[in-house]
């Protein structure tokens, strides 16, 4: 993810105009009726906790259950960061058995799609599945070198995991979405800890993928994950295809955020805004092309914004030229400047002073 | 023990019939304003900035749009253990229940809410106005004066004071007299309908008048005060404040908000205005779109072209439309192919292809002249309008209207069309 994640967790990454990467896990886990929740963090976790300050954007404010956030804490017994996927489960391995609910879903949060998890319960259980990993065919050509690559198969069982492969047997992507009965995942981890292996895929389902009765469950719907640049980037893109927007935005059921209470977006005089998503709080007096603007953003006369996304809060000045960008949030950019991605997509980072006294 | 200094009392019941066909679902508070705001919006996000946490809101018209938007206060971090927001309905007791007759009835009928807050002070606001105030300053001035009554005012122009309630005052700020619209105005300070009272003498001027039929702060209570020689005293606003109490003074509220820098400034960072919001995605503006000097809510999908225009959240607007000095509300449709003037579309309103609306002669309204003017074409919540119709200036559509409703597709300037009863 390079420069972008000095700032932040990707899951905290804002995606679309008005979202952060982990509400797509969090809405789908509220609108499946989830009503207890755990999030692990430990990578710069500031814009995260930011986000997560409350849980009611997400109708996880439950006396029953509710939102739960964990981060590596100095105990008797450790003093260890978390090693892996799996050793943060580990960790906090007393929430996990303190709970009554007979299922876990494990998901990540840099990932985007809707998906309702009780349909991939159902198929759990109706498989006798021991643990189901959702998965996702990868259009042809694809490199899936960065992805879990399965292979499964006719009765969808798992017969090969490898975590990226130089050399990819299918292109079928692990979606990093798992269910597993919650005894069975204390049981595994338990065997974990003593063995001293800390990762969820490499030491549980890869370890485990022919002992255990581990099943895919195709994901055809849309879904991608953020964590590479390039990703990152296409993925603000799609949401300019309107059957996206229709898919995420119209449909049942909805993506929920934290609300920011921001006026609506202000265009002025000089605005020349063509095929972009512009969000709340932004003030427009330059030309925009084929963009995704995110809140707050402020566009100066005479700019020239093109097939770029600019993040939360920056401040453009008069006559600047973007294209081929992306712009961390909070920047200010200088009036007159020009930033260009030649080949590939440029990141712009810029800490100038915004008020000049 | 329950206490709170100062409790908020928001009078939010009235209809608001001078905004036409636009209250004719909902009380005049919950109309929608700015893109993604509503009127109420205002009064409470002055509450909880000003350090006001307790509010009781009076409804009685239309209260459903009110009571889903007010909820239990999220959105202005109203919902608090003790007090925070209430939704206050008239409701029946064992003898003379009645709705709430007047501004000050409906206090009147709920002072337990009030005495269970055991405060020092209550302030009276409506829920009708534009603006950004600090009540803790005017609680300040209130009792720096020792006075059981503070009233703002606003100084207006001389010649337009004959339209507001007048208050004569010394040098000190004490009110020596009052006249309610006046022809011949002696001071330029209108009252703004927003009071402090010191409750012990609120609760006793309510309870004396208690008999008063349609009793009211303006005529009644504040008088009352008056004669018992309580200290009154006017605290002056300079800030801005916008009554939008008729269709002509909300279209240009709206309107003075696209200014390159508004008077009234939304995009401040200081004392927020704060909405309940619903639609979250950003708006979307096609490659065909041309906006200039407008602003959109969220969700909003544009493919025509939108000028001098406040749209709000939610609303799809088609190729080739164009849209000029209109007010568009949430969730709104429109067509392709149409023209909009000068026109105000409620929520959820329908309107098909090739619309034409505010074209045409200058004609008064038939039935609202009053209400309907300045050649504005209006058009109620949930209303249809069906392909190919052209609408002139000055004219009402209320309700699913089909292609017999018109004349040869044709809606002449002045014209009222009210299908009541029906709904999409």
């Amino acid at each position: 993810m390079k420069e972008l994640s000095q700032k932040r967790a990707v899951c905290a990454m804002p995606i679309a105009g008005s979202y952060r990467g982990i509400d797509f896990a969090l809405s789908n886990m509220s609108n499946s009726h989830i009503r207890k929740v755990a999030v692990f963090t430990q990578y710069n976790a500031r814009s995260l906790n930011e986000h997560l300050s409350s849980s009611k954007w997400w109708d996880f404010g439950r006396k029953q259950g509710g939102l739960f956030i964990f981060t590596p804490a100095v105990t008797a017994e450790s003093n260890f960061w978390y090693r892996g996927t799996a050793d943060a489960i580990a960790q906090n391995l007393f929430f996990l058995k303190n709970s009554h609910e007979p299922y876990v879903v494990i998901a990540s949060g840099d990932c985007v799609y809707k998906m309702d998890y009780n349909k991939l319960l159902e198929y759990h259980i109706e498989r006798k599945a021991d643990i189901t990993v959702v998965c996702k065919d990868m259009p042809a050509g694809t490199d899936v070198g960065r992805y879990g690559v399965i292979k499964m198969n006719e009765e969808s069982r798992i017969e090969d995991f490898e975590e990226k492969p130089i050399v990819a047997k299918s292109n079928t992507v692990s979606c990093g979405i798992y269910v597993i009965r919650r005894r069975q995942l204390i049981e595994m981890i338990e065997k974990g800890m003593e063995e001293e292996r800390y990762d969820f895929v490499k030491d549980i389902l890869i370890r485990y993928k022919s002992l255990k009765r581990i099943y895919g469950y195709k994901m055809k719907e849309y879904w991608s994950n953020i964590a590479s640049v390039q990703d990152y980037f296409n993925t603000n893109m799609d949401f300019l295809k309107p059957e996206i927007r229709n898919y995420f935005f119209k449909q049942y059921p909805d993506v929920y955020s934290k609300v920011d209470d921001l006026p609506p977006a202000k265009y002025n005089v000089g605005a020349h805004v063509r095929n972009s998503l512009i969000s709340s709080g932004c003030i427009v007096n330059g030309t925009v092309e084929d963009s995704v603007i995110f809140k707050k953003t402020y566009i100066g006369n005479n700019c020239y914004i093109k097939n770029s996304i600019i993040l939360n809060d920056v401040y453009i000045g008069d006559n600047t030229h973007i294209e081929n960008c992306i712009v961390e949030s909070r920047d200010t950019i200088r009036a007159n400047s020009y930033h260009k991605g030649e080949d590939g997509i440029k990141i712009v980072i810029e800490h100038s002073d915004r008020y000049v006294i | 023990m329950i206490k709170k200094e100062m409790i908020a009392m928001l009078l939010a019941g009235g209809q608001g019939s001078r905004l036409g066909v636009l209250t004719s679902k909902v009380a005049k508070p919950a109309v929608a304003f700015g893109g993604k705001y509503r009127i109420i919006d205002f009064p409470l996000s002055n509450c909880i900035n000003s350090g006001v946490d307790t509010v009781g809101v009076l409804t009685q018209y239309q209260p459903l749009r009110l009571n889903t938007h007010i909820g239990i206060g999220i959105p202005w971090d109203l919902d608090r253990n003790i007090g925070g927001v209430t939704v206050l309905p008239p409701y029946e007791k064992s003898a003379h229940s009645e709705w709430y007759t007047g501004t000050a009835n409906a206090i009147y009928q709920n002072m337990d809410y009030i005495d269970g807050f055991n405060p020092d002070y209550v302030l009276i606001l409506s829920g009708d106005h534009i603006y950004k105030m600090d009540y803790e300053v005017m609680l300040d001035f209130h009792k720096e004066k020792e006075a059981e009554v503070t009233i703002a005012v606003m100084p207006v122009p001389m010649e337009e004071a004959k339209r507001f309630g007048i208050m004569i005052t010394d040098e000190s700020r004490r009110i020596t007299d009052f006249e309610e619209k006046p022809l011949n105005p002696r001071s330029n300070l209108a009252s703004m309908g927003i009071y402090i009272f010191n409750w012990k003498t609120l609760r006793n001027a309510l309870v004396v008048n208690a008999e008063q039929p349609s009793l009211d702060f303006g005529k009644h209570v504040i008088p009352y005060c008056h004669k018992n020689g309580a200290p009154l005293y006017a605290y002056e606003f300079n800030g801005y404040w916008k009554d939008v109490g008729t269709l002509s003074s909300y279209w240009e509220a709206n309107m003075e908000l696209i200014n390159i820098v508004p008077e009234f400034n939304l995009y401040e960072e200081y004392w927020k205005i704060y909405t309940r919001s619903l639609i979250l995605p950003p708006q979307y503006i096609s490659a065909e779109s041309v906006i200039e000097k407008s602003i959109i809510g969220e969700g909003s999908e544009v493919y025509g072209e939108v000028y001098n225009s406040v749209i709000g959240c939610g609303v799809t607007i088609g190729k080739g439309t164009v849209i000029r000095d209109s007010i568009i509300m949430d969730e709104t449709r429109i067509g392709d192919g149409c023209e909009l003037y000068k026109a105000i579309l409620a929520e959820g309103v329908a309107v098909g292809n090739r619309v034409r609306l505010g074209v045409g002669e200058e004609a008064p309204n038939e039935t609202d002249p009053n209400i309907y003017n300045n050649g504005m074409v209006t058009v109620g919540e949930k209303s249809v309008i069906p392909d190919g119709i052209t609408v002139g200036k000055n004219s009402v559509i209320f309700g699913v209207t089909a292609l017999e409703d018109y004349e040869d597709s044709y809606l002449p300037s002045g014209k009222t069309l009210v299908k009541a009863g029906e709904e999409a």
